[in-house]
């Protein structure tokens, strides 16, 4: 069917004002979406950024054990081995964001939550953690441990 | 009295038609059969969901969100508050039920294939509440900001995490920065008793309208049967009234569940310890946290975690579009493929909690 051209006209015309319409409904909708989605993504905080850690006097820490250490905002292991020297690896287990802990049944670095385990050196020996831990430097001063970031 | 009930009722009946609702009630009926006990665990979890409502608002009363209130106020509530022991202890207790419930009415609506034309989307809707139910155990199991719950919420979020692309801004957005802190407990505390129960409150409405719209699915065995040859029992007030009894069992089980078993408060999170041994997450998340312990670091050539958060993903997805998939089921054929999915389903996770549960 052939249409009538002042129908044309009307279609264009209907075509022009439902793309105003969506247009401004898309567009009203994104002004309302954006600022929350932007409200709800937490600002970043300045953060003072801590590049070593005095994690105290080698007398605070008995052969064969492991202590957590604050760094900055981040928990470290400080193990002390057996043969009295002093390694510092990310608490952090690279699986599921547990805290590890040092074992000294084991001889081992362990995470409570799966089970997962680590040698004296961070790599991940067994279990279901992906990837070694983080390795810290320490260094002695003195009679004071500090930790840095490697 | 019954005067002053029956004015009041015309009262209302000249506004609202109340007389057209209760045409309605009494032509609701519920099919009996040697299956029926399985029509109670709705009724169960919704009792139960109340109950969360009501002892959700009295510890409101008292509970104060943050890092350095949180576990003090709930060590108020269940020392110094009269009964805030017991109004803890049963929305601890009312928790687990709840999902147990939930969990059960949604295994008996599987193998009934209850599920089947016309009630696919009351299927869904009711697996919606699961999930949500479950985002209501998560975000609550956090705001005694105890040892247990903030592993469990580091763990937790982690795991959405993982996934590509967007498993970073999840992870940003609920835990309302890069770590577990009085941000996440702020973030989970309003999930837990505003948002979650306004989305769920929307989704039960839709699930009880089509319930009542559809009324009760009657078996596969019985659908040859012709209307007059079903056995039925009035909705009104006959399956009502087992409702409600069965109700006041279910309130007595969790009075003594709350009272001899009470929740333990545990101790107070502290970011810098190591997560301590023997750390579950609660039951219903125990076959998950076993399975995840079993993957290796790589499977293939992805990640064991992603590829764990991936097959959960996806027996989750198979599972909620069963009403899609299962075709045969709505022509009335049996379907094997159903139970083999189901009873592997079922085995699945009863062995890996198990598992999890003696390890």
């Amino acid at each position: 069917m052939k249409e009538h051209p002042g129908q044309e006209i009307q279609n264009k015309k209907r075509d022009f004002l439902k793309f105003i319409l969506f247009g401004s409904a898309t567009a009203w909708l994104a002004s309302v979406i954006y600022p929350i989605l932007a409200y709800l993504k937490p600002p970043k905080q300045a953060e003072v950024v801590v590049k070593s850690v005095k994690a105290g006097k080698i007398s605070d820490f008995a052969k064969d054990t492991g202590t957590i250490i604050k760094f900055g905002s981040k928990p470290v292991l400080l193990i002390r081995n057996s043969s009295g020297e002093f390694k510092a690896f990310s608490a952090t287990c690279t699986h599921l964001d547990c805290t590890v802990q040092y074992r000294n049944d084991f001889g081992l670095i362990w995470c409570a939550c799966h089970n997962g385990k680590y040698d004296l050196n961070g790599r991940n020996v067994s279990g279901p953690p992906p990837r070694p831990l983080d390795a810290y430097n320490v260094t002695l001063q003195g009679d004071d441990i500090l930790i840095h970031k490697s | 009295m019954n005067k002053i009930f029956t004015g009041v009722y015309h009262w209302m009946d000249d506004r609202f038609h109340l007389a057209d609702a209760v045409d309605f009630m009494k032509k609701k009926y519920v099919p009996v059969h040697r299956h029926s006990i399985w029509y109670y665990f709705g009724g169960v979890s919704l009792f139960l969901f109340i109950i969360q409502v009501f002892t959700g608002i009295l510890l409101l009363m008292y509970y104060k969100s943050g890092e350095e209130q949180a576990f003090e106020s709930i060590h108020f509530i269940m020392s110094k508050v009269q009964f805030g022991w017991l109004i803890r202890s049963i929305h601890s207790w009312a928790a687990n039920l709840f999902i147990l419930a939930a969990m059960i009415h949604m295994f008996s609506v599987y193998f009934e294939r209850a599920y089947r034309k016309p009630r696919e989307l009351t299927w869904l809707t009711g697996m919606v509440m699961l999930l949500l139910a479950m985002g209501f155990g998560f975000s609550g199991y956090l705001l005694p900001w105890n040892e247990l719950a903030f592993f469990a919420t580091k763990v937790g979020t982690d795991i959405a995490g993982v996934l590509p692309i967007i498993g970073e801004p999840i992870l940003q957005f609920l835990r309302g920065g890069e770590d577990v802190t009085g941000a996440t407990l702020s973030r989970f505390f309003g999930l837990h008793v505003a948002v979650l129960p306004a989305i769920f409150t929307v989704f039960l409405s839709i699930h009880l309208l089509f319930v009542q719209m559809q009324g009760m699915s009657t078996p596969m065995h019985m659908q040859h049967l012709k209307e007059d040859e079903i056995k039925k029992m009035p909705f009104f007030p006959n399956f009502l009234l087992r409702d409600l009894l069965l109700w006041l069992i279910v309130l007595n089980v969790l009075a003594i569940l709350a009272v001899y078993f009470p929740w333990e408060l545990g101790k107070k999170a502290d970011p810098f310890m190591s997560a301590p041994a023997g750390i579950k997450p609660e039951w219903y998340f125990l076959f998950m946290f076993q399975t995840l312990k079993f993957i290796p670091g790589h499977v293939l050539f992805i990640d064991g975690e992603l590829f764990g958060i991936l097959m959960f993903g996806l027996g989750g997805l198979l599972w909620m579009l069963v009403p899609f998939w299962d075709r045969k089921s709505t022509e009335g054929k049996k379907n094997k493929i159903v139970n083999y999915f189901g009873l592997f389903i079922v085995m699945f996770i009863i062995t890996l909690t198990v598992i999890g549960w003696l390890s």
